[in-house]
């Protein structure tokens, strides 16, 4: 596999925060840390840095590989690197593991100093607007006043919205793709069953399964499963699997009968190994809690009223978890500050996951859109 | 204001200049790679927003630095508020709506101004193709009848008509043919039209 385009090794490093954190929900994180990793150079202005915002199961390692043996690159390196769209000879890119990850930055499955155990369940509901204050503590610690862009797709793509009402003084461009400015009921709906596969699974025991010797793998893994089918659409699996049999014949058993359920329980087993489940219940409910425009009496547009960036929208045609629909509420509410936004509509098959695939048109303006930011 | 640059721009572009105020708020629909947006941010310093369907005109659109956004023309503006622009643009484009109708209602709805051209089905070199038997194709109507996307063309005279029964008052009506203006027999000696419109007062 050529390499001659990726960061590269990379390494993640570990910020601490002792200044107490207010969360949204009045609860205080008196210190935490949070996971990060950089890719190319800062310049002398500090006027290049971009910051990279993870969805639901996203973390801080966005690009390049620890060891030259990873079998995979962080998780959006198709955009990331020298000479592709997101060009690290230009930007200086900062990817993050949100507070509440089970990737290295404080959440329910890191040790609560005060306690020298796991924060388990005594780990706080944090939200939208506590990652992006969080994230703006990480900038100051990184000496940076100014984002050149701030990028998110899905959730991340919640928080690049709230970086403009929050922090409007501190955001050039920001990129809100595949994203919506709340989850609707039937979004909502889906997050409500997967926590519940995970709170029902016997081995949650309410949260604090690290001191039982348990994990709630069943509950996390029907939660993936059922995750996965909403962020495919429907011609994606008819392509993909169809009806296909697994083994040729129908044996009137419920075991794996039928190609998509191999997809879906491989996915599901994978991810119930690596995440952990407090953190995806944390994850879902920053999703719901989501809704700048609430306290405006669901006014969108007043709710970002502040904001000075210029905006880049993106949606794509076949994701219906966050349908182009959604984009275009938060495209009519920019329009109606007058703000700057270019709003794309990418024609794809693959769903809510199109954001992550390196389709060549989103690719070409996410390019074309970088190459004329100044820095 | 005309500028010294317009040379190299299309006849009616430079013709639309005249017709948009300095620093208006101007929405193109169906603005292409944003050549016409690109010239009156530079002659008038309008801010404006073009709106653009297809994927290769909406990306030289944004290299061009426009504030685009894809949508189809045929949905409507549902995403823009009332009187929210001075100026809505639809610049040969007209003819190749399916929701002619609902496309005018609803520029006239978004802008205070409308500016709305397109080919005059009524000049007279069109309309000796038709008495030879055949469907016109010139230079401002370059297609087969079998690959046109053109399926609502219309006379001056007709737009006259549907101006009158929508409720339309024409401002300012120009027709020109090859870059010039028509005064005389415009229906018929005129290769381009190019109206100015608001909403008759109720």
């Amino acid at each position: 596999m050529s390499e001659s385009n990726s960061v590269g090794i990379v390494k993640a490093q570990v910020a601490h925060f002792t200044q107490p954190l207010t969360l949204k929900s009045g609860a205080v994180l008196p210190q935490y840390h949070l996971t990060y990793e950089t890719y190319g150079e800062l310049n002398a202005a500090k006027t290049n840095a971009v910051l990279i915002c993870h969805a639901l199961s996203g973390n801080h390692h966005v690009a390049g590989r620890y060891t030259p043996e990873d079998k995979y690159p962080g998780w959006w390196d198709n955009l990331i690197g020298p000479g592709k769209p997101l060009d690290t000879n230009k930007f200086f890119v900062i990817g993050l593991n949100n507070l509440g990850g089970c990737h290295g930055s404080s959440g329910p499955s890191s040790v609560n100093p005060l306690t020298d155990r796991p924060y388990s369940a005594t780990f706080p509901v944090v939200t939208v607007e506590d990652w992006v204050e969080s994230q703006a503590r990480l900038l100051d610690y990184l000496g940076i006043e100014q984002l050149a862009a701030v990028i998110g797709g899905s959730l991340g793509g919640m928080q690049a919205l709230q970086w403009n009402i929050a922090y409007p003084e501190r955001v050039r461009h920001a990129f809100v793709i595949a994203s919506a400015p709340n989850l609707t009921a039937q979004n909502m709906a889906f997050n409500e069953v997967a926590r519940q596969a995970i709170i029902t699974d016997p081995e949650f025991f309410e949260g604090d399964y690290y001191n039982h010797g348990t994990v709630p793998r069943r509950g996390l893994r029907i939660a993936r499963m059922l995750g996965h089918i909403t962020y495919l659409s429907d011609d994606v699996m008819g392509e993909k699997f169809g009806r296909k049999l697994r083994h040729g014949d129908v044996k009137y058993s419920f075991d794996v009968e039928f190609e998509m359920e191999s997809y879906l329980r491989y996915q599901g087993d994978k991810f119930a190994g690596e995440f952990d489940a407090n953190t995806y219940l944390r994850m879902t409910r920053a999703l719901d809690y989501f809704d700048p425009a609430l306290e405006y009496e669901g006014d969108l547009s007043m709710a970002l009223s502040r904001a000075k960036a210029k905006f880049v929208v993106i949606s794509f045609t076949t994701d219906w978890r966050f349908s182009p629909a959604r984009s275009r509420e938060i495209v009519k509410a920019l329009l109606d500050n007058a703000l700057p936004v270019k709003y794309a509509e990418v024609t794809s098959a693959h769903g809510h996951d199109a954001f992550l695939m390196p389709d060549p048109y989103y690719h070409d303006i996410m390019r074309a859109y970088l190459e004329q930011i100044k820095v | 204001m005309m500028n010294a640059n317009i040379t190299n721009i299309r006849p009616d572009f430079a013709l639309i200049t005249n017709w948009i105020g300095n620093k208006a708020k101007v929405l193109d629909l169906g603005c292409g790679d944003g050549t016409l947006l690109t010239h009156l941010h530079e002659t008038l310093e309008i801010t404006g927003y073009g709106i653009e369907k297809d994927d290769s005109n909406w990306l030289a659109a944004l290299k061009n630095g426009v504030d685009v956004i894809q949508m189809n023309l045929e949905e409507g503006l549902s995403g823009f508020e009332d009187q929210s622009f001075d100026t809505v643009i639809l610049s040969q484009t007209l003819q190749a709506m399916h929701n002619t109708e609902s496309i005018v209602h609803e520029m006239l709805r978004v802008g205070r101004e409308v500016i709305v051209t397109f080919p005059n089905f009524g000049y007279w070199r069109n309309r000796i193709q038709i008495t030879f038997g055949t469907m016109p194709v010139s230079k401002s109507l370059p297609y087969q009848w079998y690959d046109t996307p053109n399926v609502h063309l219309c006379t001056i005279n007709d737009f006259d008509k549907f101006c009158a029964q929508h409720q339309v008052e024409v401002i300012e009506r120009k027709v020109i043919t090859d870059g010039q203006d028509v005064h005389v027999l415009p229906n018929l000696m005129g290769n381009l039209a190019m109206y100015r419109l608001r909403k008759q007062p109720t």
